[in-house]
């Protein structure tokens, strides 16, 4: 049949470049669905590649990073400038310098810390990316002697205390524990390679064949044995030991914790064969006879505490729910079908969406408030206790001066070492009382109690005189 | 050209997308969501947690997925599962949904409505007509099934 040559074999023509058209797109379509259904399929199947060996001598944490890249991204995110209401880098930061001084909010600190390193230099917090930087540029490491004991959290160690050990890590914990601190910073193997180069690293918590998460601070080791003997359980081995779900706290209870540095060694050692209880450490350091340091206004040995989180977080309702640090800290995050642990460690007000909400089913907003109610509250009561220790410290100070003798404060001096300890506690706990919100305040109420007892008996005695 | 010789030509190139819808179907398990497998609910690995927790759950030996989540038979079943099914795969393709997934409130009723199907015995006191939802069995018993959470 002879074609038609008028406008309908145009309009034929047109009718077919539109079907071949249409087909086309749809065949695009399909095939960009297959495509993303395969890639779905793939995500779930395929969690890593090891296309890099790591091993107990990686301590860099590059390599790691290119077998487990998003652990990794999300891990140099701790160097982002981060601010909430009570911590950080402040409001309104928009570089990631160091941290304002808790000294200059918070005056009566230096107070507290006369005659101590705390009050020369007592900066707010930043990530772990700049744990060992800000260790060794703080004034309280420059101006001051300190010894290798203090790398013991703040830097990737295996490798040192490997070396000074010659293969036995606890025996180099325990050489590098007594060493000057630059000695040890800048210790280097035969092959003059530096030992410390980063701050806390992937295999500082995670097993390098199997990536289980693994504690290797020999600090946090004997400590833990030491409070497992203490409730009945013997020769207590986290590694072997614990549960995966009590490992996501050991990991970070490997540092944030309260310690001291035991005998003219300097070994690093958690105070913790009492219990991790404030009155139960305190009990430990008298029964030890150990004081940091002597008061420079009362002259009194009293005793620092740092950042207990470990032992706080341990009295609270999450902890006895079984919630662990890394559950809030370090919440999972669904990267395409894979579930990966968020390794930007930071505030959980910062992640309210991923840390919270997945047991707690109620909008952010309210959440947010709650935690916030809680903080406000510390603070407040927090100063309160700060203001009652000056006054006291004011007390004693005015006493001294009146002539009152040491013999006739020493009641004072034993209640100036409570009232101090339990503030110090509190104030150097980071999470301005929400990790145990009520233990936290009940100590408090102790630090006023003691403080205002202190005061007393020093007006009293200097009344006397 | 002729009309006839057209429709052929464009007969075959439509079989192109034809095959590769057809093998889509297959390799996306379409089949699967005619049962009532829960490992079927698997296919997106995003519903793993629900999965585990429900095989830990006291609902393991009673209720599989489809028993609570979909109206039990007739056509709200199957205008259920288009709806559902539908969603689903556009947020699965997109990954542009919120976290954590929170059930619509048409859904929700669903599950609600199944709980009163088995339990109406024990409830039927203080349940309420299915239509007027006066009490929320899900509001206290949100672990019941696979677990609470946001």
């Amino acid at each position: 049949m002879p074609l038609k040559r008028s406008s309908g074999s145009a309009r034929a023509w047109l009718l077919v470049i539109l079907a071949f058209g249409g087909i086309a797109g749809l065949t695009v379509l399909l095939l960009a669905l297959l495509t993303n259904i395969f890639e779905r399929r793939q995500e779930a199947r395929q969690p890593f590649v090891r296309v890099v060996e790591v091993t107990e001598e990686t301590m860099d944490p590059k390599p790691w990073g290119q077998n487990w890249p998003h652990e990794y991204d999300s891990y140099l995110k701790t160097a982002l400038p981060t601010a909430t209401k009570y911590g950080g880098r402040g409001p309104g930061a928009s570089d990631a310098g160091p941290a304002d001084q808790k000294l200059d909010r918070d005056p009566w600190l230096k107070r507290i810390f006369a005659g101590y390193a705390f009050a020369l230099d007592y900066r707010d917090r930043r990530g772990h990316a700049f744990a060992l930087f800000d260790q060794e540029q703080t004034r309280r490491v420059t101006e001051r002697k300190q010894p290798g004991a203090c790398l013991h959290c703040h830097a990737s160690n295996l490798a040192l205390y490997r070396y000074a050990g010659k293969g036995d890590v606890t025996k180099g914990f325990e050489a590098v524990s007594g060493m000057a601190y630059a000695d040890a910073r800048t210790m280097k193997d035969d092959s003059g390679r530096p030992l410390v180069q980063h701050p806390i690293a992937c295999v500082d918590c995670h097993e390098p064949k199997t990536m289980a998460v693994r504690v290797t601070r020999p600090g946090f080791i004997a400590g833990i044995k030491a409070l497992k003997a203490r409730q009945g359980v013997a020769d207590y081995d986290p590694n072997r030991d614990a549960s995966r779900q009590e490992m996501r706290s050991f990991v970070c209870g490997q540092c944030h914790v309260e310690y001291y540095f035991k005998g003219p060694g300097k070994v690093v050692t958690y105070p913790w064969a009492n219990g991790l209880r404030v009155e139960e450490i305190e009990a430990y350091y008298d029964a030890e006879g150990f004081s940091d340091w002597v008061h420079a206004e009362t002259g009194n040995k009293v005793l620092k505490a740092q950042h207990p989180e470990f032992e706080v977080w341990s009295q609270g309702v999450h902890a006895r729910a079984g919630v662990a640090c890394a559950d809030c800290h370090m919440p999972y995050q669904r990267v395409g079908a894979l579930k990966v642990s968020d390794h930007w460690v930071r505030s959980p007000l910062l992640n309210v969406n991923r840390a919270c909400q997945t047991c707690h089913a109620v909008p952010e907003a309210e959440l947010h408030g709650r935690v916030l109610g809680i903080q406000d509250r510390h603070h407040a009561l927090l100063q309160r206790a700060a203001k009652a220790t000056t006054d006291m410290l004011d007390a004693i100070v005015a006493a001294k001066k009146a002539g009152v003798p040491e013999t006739q404060l020493q009641t004072a001096a034993a209640l100036h070492r409570k009232a101090q300890w339990r503030l110090d506690f509190v104030a150097a706990e980071n999470s301005m009382g929400f990790h145990a919100p009520q233990e936290l305040a009940r100590i408090l109420g102790e630090a006023i109690d003691y403080a205002r007892q202190g005061q007393l008996e020093a007006a009293q005695a200097a009344r006397k005189r | 050209m002729n009309s006839l010789g057209v429709a052929v030509v464009l007969t075959c190139l439509l079989g192109i997308p034809a095959g590769i819808g057809a093998f889509t179907f297959v390799y996306a398990k379409g089949y699967s969501y005619l049962s009532t497998d829960p490992r079927t609910c698997l296919n997106c690995h995003i519903m793993n947690p629900q999965y585990e927790a429900w095989l830990k759950s006291g609902h393991r030996h009673t209720a599989v997925c489809v028993d609570c989540h979909l109206p039990h038979g007739g056509l709200g079943k199957w205008v259920a599962k288009a709806d559902q099914g539908f969603r689903h795969s556009v947020a699965f393709t997109l990954q542009n949904f919120k976290e954590p997934i929170e059930i619509l409130p048409r859904d929700r009723r669903i599950v609600r409505n199944n709980c009163v199907r088995c339990h109406a015995d024990f409830v039927h006191a203080v349940a309420g007509p299915a239509g007027r939802q006066e009490l929320d069995c899900l509001h206290c018993h949100a672990g019941a099934g696979h677990g609470a959470g946001g």
